[in-house]
């Protein structure tokens, strides 16, 4: 609804075509193809914001800061793996691609990850030496295009995410436009210069976790065993994919609900096709208790974390880790207001850009241009990200110390209560003021 | 010589003294007995050595091979030399899906048939079939040639880019944005070179050349019928 | 998700070994599917007018001597029966139908497995080493077995969610993959009048295969029907009275090897489940079509 006080008060706007709707309508009417964008999920959905702690009062007793200490740290892969990650805040960076992302921002990723002691994760289009010579710890996914895709960089990654698929297309492929396209980028993915990369959906020599537990074994064997194997999905029907990621022999599973991010796909995939990160946390962690496998096999979730609140409410509800991706490259400048007058160059606004596929971002992140790459500096990228890092570390420490909790694991779900029956549904957890999870036995 | 027999050592015993080979070579010629259709056979190698497996392979033998020779005196499971950097592997029979699949150089040879989507996604290796290849081969094929003696199932290239490939025999169908493109002196020499690598012996004039018609490089709405 | 194996002997004096010969096949393909494992097992068949059936109860120790008791007096039939580990094997001079109509009155909780002049369908939840032990699988005799090892995909882990499915006097099925509108054609199959235990999908490839047959479709006709109606990965394998078929989708992902020598035609998802099989060095092998029947029967 129309909240611009411009607009004449005897006006009503259609909630169903809402103006919105109606320049999607114009647009595919003068294109005739589908609205490729950025972004995840842009509608309002039940998220962790519908979530509160129950803080100690008379029955807990809540930590001091300082010397009582709340451990972050946390440990993953340790299933099968010789070498296991050790993080040291349970906040990693998401797998964004070198295409999608600029050389800088890749960079500037890996050193922000670097300083605090976490992960980052390469993405469809390949390993590059600035990332893994920035990033201490380089998980490098290995998906259904393996572009760039070598043993070399497989053997130089710290651990392997076999990717089925992402929060905002699952079931979809990896989307590069043209205008992306560069040589450098050209030349890792072994494309045409300057062509519109058509993507394949599927792995190509294996489908099924039945043959997914043979090609983990080979990614082992050709590592020596060395490097945990994550697997990842998008937040479909998480409680099934988690069961048979663990059966495939994963030792960490990653899923990514319907806010996570991407920097190009159909507009109707990302928001009509998953489900929202926090219906699919508890599916997974039933899945894992179910099989004994909790905190075995570790849990990263990710798809719209945005603050310490979200890490805590994560870990609450028994993830052992989230990762971050969107809210990565806000912290190092994407959609910030200073590049205004840029963003309504290209018939944008700052803080509602999402045009990832163009390359022309102002910020400098999500394009190959070298002119708009120079206005992100790595290591200034680095330490506003490093910052922003350590902010979601202490908020969430601070909300776990106040819960009684002297590890961020060792939050639950009982430390949580919902402010709607939706999410008390999708969390599993009470409605505020009440014993009532809804949905319960069926 | 060495000599590995999967009957008493395992896999892991194998891929390891394979692998020991890159720092320091010490040994250069691997025989594998028994290997009964065990997956993931000297998978991951780099080191320019010469391997010969005794029997049938399972699935992804010689995946990501780099400089190594490797010779399957059987058929080979799904994935043979999946993602090859370099080096050659060789089928003395038939290979099952997903032969060199997205492998990126080197040359694989199949002395018999190849199943559904040979070179699936390949993106730069040299393959070639004395028989004949499965439906969907090439598929999203990107760089490299594919040469078929025999002939070629449904779909052949479809939604190719820009992989040379030659068949003698019959194409069932071909894929989207597959055409069939002029024999010109250029292509017979790099197909008698290709044959010749291959130890194949065929007459390249008797082959036909399909490439890409590159109408789907960039979305265009008429082509939306091909999505 | 799973592991599918078959052996049809064409050579008669195999069938005294072919439990041993098909034991180390179905074990093979533990890593494939290591929730539960299942065979249908051929042989042993009764006379014209005669049916034998596979039968099966929540409780371990369910008198099946009463049972047999009842059915002889209640409805004056000769009958004889045996148990194997958790499954009654009886064997009854009476038509289908009436036994059906029978059991579903008066012993309403015993599960049918399976129908026929010659089938056994023996499954249980676990290990498929475990399950050939329980079964004495390596002691059979028969003229030809399929069998199934399971990764339970959607479905729950149990006896009635695992393969092989009956779909009919002395058929059934074995699928790897997953169909994609099973829901849909289970509704459907059920207002046709056929019954489903479980929210399996393959359950459903099974009824579908039954109603086809029950409209008059030969196998092949079932089978051509079905690669229209199914949508999805599949490669199945049906066992029938007198042999076996193997049938693969038109995108053809999920795996499938065939081995044919003098002896005998094999059948598996890889081919290590093969290697143990006399003669399998200079056996014919190769991989089916998509969208193609392969059938090999007794005339």
């Amino acid at each position: 609804m129309s909240n611009d006080i411009n607009v004449n008060p005897g006006l009503r706007e259609s909630a169903t075509f809402d103006r919105t709707t109606m320049a999607e309508i114009r647009r595919a009417a003068d294109t005739g193809i589908y609205d490729i964008r950025g972004f995840g999920a842009k509608r309002k959905l039940p998220h962790f914001d519908d979530l509160l702690f129950l803080g100690a009062s008379m029955s807990r007793y809540p930590l001091e800061g300082y010397r009582e200490k709340c451990n972050t740290q946390v440990t993953l892969g340790t299933r099968f793996a010789k070498k296991p990650i050790v993080i040291e805040t349970p906040v990693t960076i998401a797998g964004m691609s070198f295409g999608a992302l600029s050389a800088n921002a890749k960079e500037a990723l890996g050193r922000g990850a670097s300083i605090v002691g976490t992960s980052t994760t390469t993405g469809d289009g390949g390993m590059t030496p600035e990332e893994r010579g920035q990033s201490s710890k380089l998980v490098y996914q290995y998906l259904p295009s393996r572009y760039g895709m070598n043993p070399d960089d497989l053997r130089k990654a710290d651990a392997i995410e076999v990717v089925l698929g992402q929060g905002a297309k699952p079931g979809g492929g990896g989307m590069l436009l043209g205008q992306k396209i560069t040589d450098r980028v050209a030349q890792m993915r072994n494309l045409p210069k300057g062509i519109d990369q058509r993507s394949a959906c599927r792995h190509p020599d294996w489908t099924g976790p039945d043959d997914l537990a043979i090609k983990i074994q080979e990614l082992r064997e050709i590592t020596d065993w060395q490097v945990p194997i994550y697997i990842k999905v998008g937040a479909t029907r998480t409680y099934y994919d988690v069961k048979l990621a663990v059966k495939a022999g994963a030792d960490v599973i990653v899923v990514d609900g319907m806010q996570g991010g991407t920097a190009a796909t159909q507009d109707v995939f990302i928001e009509h096709v998953g489900i929202p990160t926090m219906a699919a946390i508890p599916q997974a962690v039933q899945a894992l208790q179910e099989m004994g496998m909790h905190r075995k096999v570790q849990l990263i979730v990710s798809g719209g974390i945005r603050n310490g609140a979200d890490v805590a409410k994560c870990m609450a509800l028994g993830a052992d880790a989230v990762a971050i991706g969107t809210a990565a490259l806000v912290a190092l400048g994407c959609n910030d207001p200073k590049w205004s007058a840029e963003y309504e160059k290209i018939g944008s606004a700052a803080g509602f850009y999402d045009d990832y596929q163009e390359g022309k971002d102002p910020a400098g992140i999500s394009t190959q241009d070298p002119n708009l790459m120079q206005r992100l500096d790595p290591v200034e990228g680095g330490r506003r990200l490093a910052n922003y890092l350590r902010v979601l570390t202490l908020e969430a420490q601070t909300l776990a110390r106040a819960c009684g909790k002297n590890d961020l694991r060792n939050l639950e779900p009982e430390d949580l209560v919902a402010l709607t029956v939706e999410s008390a549904a999708m969390a599993r957890v009470p409605l505020a003021g009440t014993s009532w999870i809804p949905g319960q036995g069926f | 010589m060495k000599t590995i027999d999967l009957a008493e050592s395992s896999i892991r015993e194998l891929n390891q003294a394979l692998h020991d080979q890159a720092q320091e070579c010490l040994e250069r010629e691997f025989e594998v007995l028994n290997p009964k259709g065990q997956h993931n056979i000297a998978c991951g190698i780099d080191q320019n050595l010469s391997v010969d497996i005794r029997g049938h392979a399972g699935y992804f033998c010689a995946g990501m091979n780099k400089k190594a020779h490797v010779v399957i005196h059987g058929n080979a499971g799904q994935g043979v030399a999946e993602n090859m950097m370099s080096g050659t592997v060789r089928v003395k029979g038939d290979a099952s899906q997903a032969a060199g699949a997205t492998a990126q150089g080197g040359l694989l040879v199949i002395e018999g048939n190849a199943g559904a989507r040979c070179g699936i996604s390949m993106k730069g290796v040299d393959i070639v079939v004395k028989g004949s290849v499965g439906h969907m081969s090439c598929f999203m094929g990107q760089s490299g040639s594919l040469v078929v003696c025999g002939d070629a199932g449904e779909a052949l290239g479809d939604s190719l880019y820009e992989v040379h490939i030659y068949v003698k025999g019959e194409v069932k169908s071909l894929g989207a944005d597959c055409v069939e493109k002029e024999m010109r002196p250029e292509h017979i020499e790099e197909l008698t070179e290709l044959l010749n690598r291959a130890g194949v012996d065929e007459d390249p004039a008797s082959f036909k050349r399909y490439g890409s018609a590159r109408q789907l490089y960039n979305f265009k709405v008429d082509n939306a019928s091909a999505y | 998700m799973c592991g599918i194996v078959g052996l049809y002997l064409k050579n008669p004096e195999l069938e005294s070994r072919i439990g041993e010969l098909f034991k180390p096949m179905l074990i093979a393909m533990t890593d494939r599917g290591p929730d539960s494992a299942g065979f249908a097992i051929y042989g042993d068949e009764v006379g014209e007018g005669w049916v034998k059936l596979t039968l099966r109860h929540p409780d371990a120790d369910y008198d099946w001597e009463a049972l047999a008791t009842r059915l002889k007096t209640e409805l004056q039939l000769e009958l004889s029966w045996f148990q194997n580990a958790s499954v009654a094997v009886f064997k009854v001079h009476a038509e289908e139908a009436t036994l059906r109509e029978w059991l579903s009155e008066e012993a309403a909780d015993v599960l049918i497995l399976s129908v026929g002049q010659s089938i056994e369908i023996l499954k249980e939840v676990g290990l498929p080493e475990k399950i050939a032990e329980t079964f004495n699988l390596e002691g059979m005799k028969g003229s030809h077995i399929i069998g199934h090892t399971r990764m339970a995909t959607e479905s729950a882990v149990t006896m009635e969610g695992s393969h092989p499915f009956s779909t009919g006097m002395d058929l059934c099925l074995v699928h790897n993959g997953s169909l994609s509108n099973h829901n849909r054609l289970r509704e459907n199959l059920k207002r046709e009048g056929i019954a489903f235990e479980t929210q399996n999908d393959s359950e459903v490839a099974a009824g579908y295969l039954t109603w086809r047959l029950q409209e008059g479709d030969s196998l092949k006709e079932a089978l051509e029907h079905a690669l229209e109606d199914l949508d999805g990965f599949f490669t199945f394998t049906i066992g029938t009275r007198n042999g076996f078929a193997v049938m693969r989708d038109p995108i053809a992902c999920k795996p499938a090897v065939l081995a044919e020598t003098d002896d005998y035609v094999a059948m598996a998802s890889e081919y290590q489940a093969l290697t143990t099989l006399p003669g399998i060095e200079n056996a014919r092998v190769w991989e089916p079509e998509p969208a193609t029947f392969y059938v090999w029967e007794r005339s």
